[in-house]
């Protein structure tokens, strides 16, 4: 890990290495108690956490006149990703008038907000304030296993990608089941669960042309990503299965299964199995396995 | 109780009322009104909570039947001759329907929704505090899907009370005002100069997700792909082909082109009234006018039941003259009932 002396100049924290254990002492409080005064060791992570005060402010960007787009990071990046879902949970414990609805995406929070109880200004210097506070430490992710009928005509870009990749569609899955990953954001269509932590080797460009009809329950990679589509629909990623979990599904408790900051495992099932599952979805199962992290 | 059936109904006609708050995060889009002042408008008219769920209706024609009972209603937004059997009705006024009686509503002329409220409003059970529809989800209540022919609402016996009609503020004309931003970095002067300064058209294949902007291409600096964020009414993004998209209640919650530039929530309403083919132009606001704007816009949609008037404190209803003019009726009458023009074909 590399220290970066210009941010931490502008800013109160002192940090020493110590035989490659991290100490951090800042000008606040609870982090002297935490990790100064203490004098315990902190992790890696934690140290991230710590380190994100120090990190340049991020920028507000109006989205009209009543939404802020807060940008952390104007690419794709855990660190930031982490930032984004802290101030999401710091704005919603902070009960600030006004505030309406919170989005959170890869790199920016979009706020909400009604200009008649707050005007940008004021929401902006708040905002600003919350985003430069430390990082609490992150509660225990919600692990979810998701079964996935890989290839054939539940994932019918399979073949063409191991043979782009000049491997064997088991190759394929066998990497995307290995996978460890973290719901970064959900978009664009309800449940539609954005993945961060796809194997470098798996990383391809989006399909030249995107189809404007993919079944629901897709699970395809695009980019860096992977994800879960919920609702059939269009697009331009590599359809390498699906599965019989619903992320969205209306009358059922919860409506919606995944939430942004959850950790996410697939393991593959044969296409018998996702019949009899898809079936027991649709009557209202949640079918994906909640487990310890 | 009282029925209202739809008898006929083009298409892009929905329930729709305020919107679905609250789910952007798991992706699900609000939805609502496309012109939420209208539909305030038509609501307040017959005593029902400002956007409380109403008939949404699209640029083409629609008829309804009272069945069971009478039913009031009232109609704002797009203009369109709207007659029951042959007896004008006036845009911004309550009218009631009597057991078997059609309200019959033509094509929009200049604009492209026009709101029905129904005293008593529509009943269904809400998803996420709302009825609107949104077709993709497949919500909406009663019916989750555009209206047709043969759906039917359960509503509220008519209560009798006297007509009205609202005084609404001129409609505003000139520029649709924007903010620049969240992405306008993404463009260099020049272009943000060219999408200032051209005049656009919103294009035939517009739908409620997004209105397409016919105009010259607006160009990159760094190419159109940028990390997915979240999206707002009125954001203006810029794909590829440099072809911009106002996004409008049905877009998607996140989205990754750059995004130029945002509607001002006064004006979101007015876009969307925009009819396909019309020439306009965008005009930059600061943040303090737009904010400012978007409050008179919340204080005149409080302000709706001030100007409830008496129906027929009204002496004569130039409006519905000239409307009945223009779309070739020749007007002999006006109603000594109700003061409203009445007009034969």
């Amino acid at each position: 890990m590399r220290c970066d002396n210009k941010a931490l100049s502008s800013t109160p924290a002192l940090i020493y290495w110590t035989c490659g254990r991290i100490y951090a002492k800042q000008g606040d409080a609870e982090l002297k108690a935490e990790a100064a005064l203490s004098k315990k060791p902190i992790s890696t992570a934690r140290f991230r956490q710590l380190m994100a005060a120090t990190l340049p402010p991020p920028r507000l960007l109006p989205s009209g006149d009543s939404a802020v787009t807060v940008e952390f990071s104007r690419t794709i990046d855990d660190d930031a990703n982490q930032r984004v879902l802290a101030l999401d949970k710091a704005l919603a414990d902070a009960g600030i008038d006004g505030i309406t609805e919170s989005v959170p995406t890869y790199r920016s929070l979009l706020v909400h907000y009604d200009p008649g109880r707050i005007g940008f200004d004021a929401l902006g210097e708040k905002l600003l304030a919350l985003a430069s506070q430390p990082l609490p430490p992150s509660a225990k992710a919600r692990r979810w296993r998701i079964p996935v009928a890989y290839g054939g005509e539940h994932g019918v870009d399979l073949e063409d990608v191991a043979k782009a990749l000049n491997t064997t569609p088991d190759d394929i899955v066998a990497r995307h089941v290995a996978g460890d990953y973290r719901v970064a954001m959900i978009g664009f269509t309800p449940g539609w669960s954005y993945l961060s932590g796809l194997e470098t080797s798996l990383h391809m460009s989006r399909r030249q042309n995107p189809r404007l009809l993919t079944p629901a329950g897709t699970i395809s990679i695009g980019g860096i990503q992977t994800g879960i589509q919920c609702l059939a629909g269009p697009s331009g990623w590599h359809l390498l299965g699906r599965t019989p979990v619903r992320t969205y599904q209306l009358h059922r408790n919860p409506t919606f299964l995944t939430e942004p900051g959850d950790r996410v495992t697939f393991f593959a099932i044969d296409h018998k199995t996702f019949a009899e599952q898809d079936r027991a979805a649709e009557a209202g199962e949640l079918i994906a396995e909640q487990v310890a992290s | 109780m009282s029925r209202l059936v739809v008898a006929s109904i083009g298409p892009a006609s929905s329930v729709q009322d305020g919107g679905r708050l609250g789910a952007q995060r798991y992706g699900l889009t609000p939805s609502g009104a496309m012109d939420r002042l209208a539909l305030a408008a038509a609501n307040c008219l017959v005593g029902n909570e400002p956007f409380a769920a109403g008939v949404e209706i699209g640029p083409f024609g629609a008829s309804f039947t009272a069945r069971d009972g009478a039913v009031r209603v009232a109609l704002a937004g797009a203009p369109r001759n709207a007659d029951i059997a042959g007896r004008a009705v006036a845009l911004d006024t309550t009218v009631t329907l009597k057991d078997g009686e059609t309200l019959t509503l033509g094509f929009a002329r200049g604009g492209a929704f026009s709101y029905l409220a129904i005293e008593g409003a529509i009943r269904g059970e809400p998803v996420f505090g709302s009825l609107a529809v949104n077709a993709r989800a497949g919500l909406g209540s009663p019916y989750p899907r555009p209206l047709q022919a043969g759906d039917e609402f359960t509503v509220n016996a008519a209560s009798g009370a006297p007509e009205l009609r609202i005084e609404l503020p001129k409609p505003a004309e000139g520029p649709i005002r924007i903010v620049l931003g969240p992405q306008d970095d993404e463009f260099d002067e020049a272009n943000k100069a060219l999408f200032l300064a051209s005049e656009w058209k919103i294009s035939a294949t517009s739908d409620r997700m997004g209105y397409r902007l016919e105009g010259p291409a607006i160009k990159h600096l760094h190419g159109h792909n940028i990390v997915s964020d979240g999206t707002v009414n009125g954001s203006i993004q810029v794909p590829g082909n440099g072809a911009p998209i106002a996004l409008m209640m049905d877009r998607g919650t996140s989205g990754g082109y750059p995004k130029i530039a945002t509607v001002i929530t006064a004006d979101v309403g007015r876009l969307a009234q925009t009819s396909a083919g019309t020439a306009f132009r965008f005009k930059q606001v600061s943040m303090a006018e737009a904010q400012d704007e978007a409050r008179k816009f919340a204080r005149l949609i409080r302000s709706l039941p001030d100007r409830l008037r008496s129906a027929d404190t009204v002496a004569l209803n130039i409006e519905a003259l000239h409307d009945a003019n223009v779309a070739g009726y020749a007007v002999n009458a006006v109603d000594a009932g109700t003061w409203q023009v009445s007009a034969e074909p």
